[in-house]
């Protein structure tokens, strides 16, 4: 309960910013809004992981692009000429398939949104457990380097296969009608409805870990974070508990690239670049390894002003740059730099050193 | 399979063979001296290519490769001295997440100096279309160059670290830095000196593969990637270990282009490379006791 109390002051914020926008007229900053909540979505999931669990992920974007390329294509690819087939015509019995017309009105036999993102997050969260077992046994150099790989074989078959559109990725994804009335797209009109519906998402992701890291979990990842073999010796389980924040956050990495896939009405492979990994380990960086607030914060900043183009072609270039700077300055986050309690030390020294000097 | 069509897949993977090894040396001289894995070691590849390039148009090609080579060596003194250096007992995240970024920025600092744009060196001797006949396969007279470039430098290096005094510090400071610094040894400036070489081995390799592979802004991640494969494979830190993991690891790949489809062919070292992490992260060559120990 109090947790839920702790982000009613987000939620006035957010209310707050779509006021502010209607008000002065600019309500398509929204758009970009709504797509910083997903990545922030994502960005909180790996901050439990690399904060509280101490494992570090350069693969998260490939979670993201196994849940957005997964639901997109089971969406996209129309199931028509397997309609014969014994799979096909048993899935159509049960209700899973969504039957259609697309743009020149040819008819469309499609797997339902809703069945398509639990699909989608199931196999990533399947894929996590697979790559998760032995990959979270390493530890430094090898852990990175191993994420990174998984990343980048992920990114290598969104490349070659041709279901997943290979260089093109998928287009002309449908909207995901969450009940009716509801529905996460692209249109202008759902804009406003859209903006709530990320939100309320990343609200509830934000509940779910505040609470997570304050409970006996949180405890034993904090643990595992200062001494993997201490907190072994405690009776902590530390292998499995390493395993469920991995699996954790490759579900809200899987869940927002679901979401961000249908309101972008598609996805590329570029969602699932070394480059996009990258950028998310340097935006927890900055917020704070161990500072879910400031993960979110900065998820939402860093995000909005590279999607409104602020730093031109120099995007990536500045992500690089974030990251050198934070990780020589400082370490814990950008939130972690008392700039007052600093400034007053220079200012109490400068004193001093007058009155010495007089 | 015809002998012919062996050879020339052999001799493929002998030449990408002996470029991962000398990308594997480079990640070995930054980890044995500093126990960091330098992430932007592919990017000295992709510096030294790029230059030498540009340097062409005004000067002839051999001094354009040694000013390239040491244009990067100063670039490798210059990371050390602004982003290592200062650092005390940094932790091994911070500097995995530092030398990425290091990676990133080197990468976007091309990007802003080249352009996207696909370069090459000239081929050293003869044009794309000259070529040796061994046992009937036809081969490019630069991969001569490129496997002898390679073994001279490991050559070098051997006898640099074994029979120079100053090769001597540095693999002091490698086993024990305490107990160098305590007899007299400047163990900054071995670091610094380790960053040089890597940069300069680094360097030259991008030079003398750029006529057959290209030179492009965003080579260095996949480099990197085949690079600490190998340096894994062979057992981290060990250079003949190396050596014989990246001649596995580039004949694997070149054979496995008549299995599988090329888009997959990177897709594949990655595969190799988790396999070994999972079930042998010490290495093909190195024993576990090896692995703690770093002797070059």
């Amino acid at each position: 309960m109090k947790k839920l109390l702790s982000v009613l002051p987000l939620l006035t914020v957010v209310i707050g910013i779509h006021l502010l926008t209607s008000a002065t007229d600019t309500m398509y900053y929204l758009t970009q809004m709504t797509m910083s909540a997903y990545y922030a979505l994502l960005i909180i999931g790996l901050c439990v992981l690399m904060g509280y669990a101490g494992q570090i992920s350069l693969g998260h974007a490939g979670f993201f692009a196994i849940g957005g390329y997964l639901s997109a294509a089971l969406t996209t690819h129309s199931l028509i000429p397997y309609q014969d087939t014994a799979i096909v015509s048993f899935l159509d019995s049960a209700g899973i398939l969504l039957a259609g017309h697309d743009l020149y009105g040819e008819a469309l036999l499609v797997v339902s949104p809703w069945i398509a993102c639990l699909v989608a997050v199931c196999t990533a969260a399947i894929i996590a457990v697979i790559i998760g077992i032995p990959v979270l046994k390493l530890k430094g150099h090898y852990l990175a380097m191993a994420t990174l790989g998984f990343g980048i074989i992920i990114y290598r078959v969104a490349l070659a296969l041709e279901y997943f559109g290979e260089a093109d990725g998928i287009s002309e994804v449908p909207a995901f009608v969450l009940f009716t009335g509801l529905s996460v797209s692209g249109n202008l009109g759902d804009r406003v409805q859209n903006y709530y519906i990320a939100w309320g998402l990343l609200l509830i992701g934000m509940v779910l870990l505040l609470n997570l890291i304050d409970s006996r979990v949180g405890r034993a990842l904090r643990g595992i974070h200062g001494s993997d073999e201490a907190a072994n010796a405690m009776g902590v389980n530390t292998s499995r508990f390493k395993l469920q924040t991995f699996v954790l956050s490759a579900v809200f990495a899987a869940v927002a690239g679901v979401f961000l896939t249908h309101y972008n009405g598609g996805i590329g492979p570029s969602e699932a670049g070394v480059m996009k990994s990258v950028r998310y380990v340097a935006i927890v960086a900055v917020g704070g390894m161990a500072h879910l607030w400031g993960a979110l914060l900065m998820g939402i900043i860093l995000n909005f002003l590279s999607l409104r183009g602020v730093f031109g072609s120099y995007d990536d270039a500045v992500f690089g740059l974030i990251l050198i700077v934070i990780m020589l300055f400082a370490p814990n986050g950008i939130l972690s730099l008392n700039i007052r309690h600093r400034l007053k030390q220079y200012f109490r020294r400068g004193k001093e050193d007058r009155e010495g000097g007089a | 399979m015809t002998t012919e069509l062996f050879i020339q897949y052999l001799m493929a993977g002998i030449t990408y063979g002996s470029i991962y090894a000398i990308v594997a040396i480079g990640f070995n001289i930054i980890y044995n001296t500093t126990g960091i894995i330098n992430f932007a070691q592919g990017e000295f590849v992709m510096f030294g290519g790029m230059i030498a390039i540009s340097l062409l148009q005004f000067m002839p090609l051999p001094l354009a490769i040694a000013s390239s080579v040491a244009i990067t060596m100063l670039i490798g003194a210059l990371i050390e001295i602004c982003f290592i250096r200062w650092l005390k007992s940094p932790s091994v995240l911070r500097m995995i997440i530092i030398t990425i970024g290091i990676s990133i920025l080197s990468r976007e600092v091309a990007v802003h100096i080249w352009g996207e744009s696909i370069r090459s060196l000239p081929y050293f001797v003869g044009n794309e279309i000259s070529s040796v006949a061994i046992l009937g396969a036809r081969v490019s007279p630069q991969v001569f160059w490129v496997v002898a470039a390679s073994a001279v430098m490991v050559v070098c290096l051997g006898i640099f670290f074994k029979a120079t005094s100053v090769g001597r510090e540095m693999r002091a400071c490698a086993s024990n830095r305490k107990a160098a610094t305590l007899c007299g040894i400047n163990a900054q400036n071995m670091v610094t000196l380790s960053f040089v070489l890597s940069a300069g081995i680094g360097a030259l390799a991008g030079c003398v593969m750029s006529p057959i592979t290209y030179s492009q802004y965003d080579m260095g991640t996949g480099l990197a990637i085949k690079g600490f494969t190998v340096a894994i494979l062979g057992g981290l830190g060990s250079s003949g270990g190396a050596v014989a993991a990246g001649l596995l690891l580039g004949i694997l790949e070149a054979f496995s282009v008549s299995v599988v489809p090329l888009a997959f062919q990177d897709a594949i070292s990655i595969a190799i490379l988790l396999t070994i992490l999972f079930v042998r992260p010490q290495g093909l060559f190195g024993s576990k006791e090896a692995a703690g120990l770093s002797e070059f």
